[in-house]
């Protein structure tokens, strides 16, 4: 099984327009950076995975971090901010407020946190389609 | 309110994780399978030799 790294591509490099617009919209949106670029499998792939795990976080009743007062508390919402949108809408409509002590709260805490680190990976990976980094 | 088995919460987190590391880690179609796939064995199947050993240890 190949698990070889992407190879650099050289000599692609476009510099019109702002770079970072992927970036910020990948962010805010998951799978809009991909969009913003045509590559619409897979930004509705990567949408898809984001979007599915961050929902079924909040169903488990997972909580969102609203504020730091830790170190694990900075971590965690640093996690959840990375859903960009989702992130603020569902802290505007008050989901993911009830501090629950189960099992599935706790994946479901688990499961937004990663989705936002999902999706700063997906943005960075649109910022790198952007600059011809990767194809 | 959603409440997955504990295997049925792995497979789900290896899906989507696998998924994004897939198309975001490799550049053509066939190579982003490959590895979502490859990262989806390993997910799924550290879970469940990490889940062995945790049943021998605790006995």
């Amino acid at each position: 099984m190949s698990t070889t790294p992407n190879k650099p591509v050289a000599g692609k490099k476009s510099d019109q327009g702002f770079v970072y617009l992927p970036l910020i919209v990948g962010w805010l949106v998951p799978g809009g950076g991909h969009f913003l670029q045509g590559k619409w499998v897979r930004g509705t792939l990567l949408a898809v995975s984001i979007v599915a795990m961050f929902v079924l976080g909040l169903a488990m009743q997972g909580k969102l971090y609203t504020s730091a007062q830790d170190i694990l508390g900075i971590l965690g919402m640093a996690g959840d901010m990375g859903t960009g949108l989702l992130y603020l809408v569902s802290r505007a409509l008050g989901l993911g407020s009830q501090p629950t002590q189960t099992t599935f709260a706790d994946y479901g805490k688990v499961f937004i946190v990663v989705a936002g680190l999902l999706n700063i990976i997906a943005a960075v990976d649109a910022h790198n389609l952007r600059t011809g980094r990767k194809q | 309110m959603f409440q997955p088995s504990h295997f049925a919460a792995v497979l789900l987190f290896a899906l989507f994780a696998s998924t994004v590391f897939g198309i975001t880690m490799r550049d053509t179609p066939q190579r982003m399978f490959r590895y979502g796939a490859y990262c989806f064995i390993l997910f799924v199947g550290s879970a469940i030799v990490l889940s062995w050993l945790m049943l021998l240890i605790a006995r």
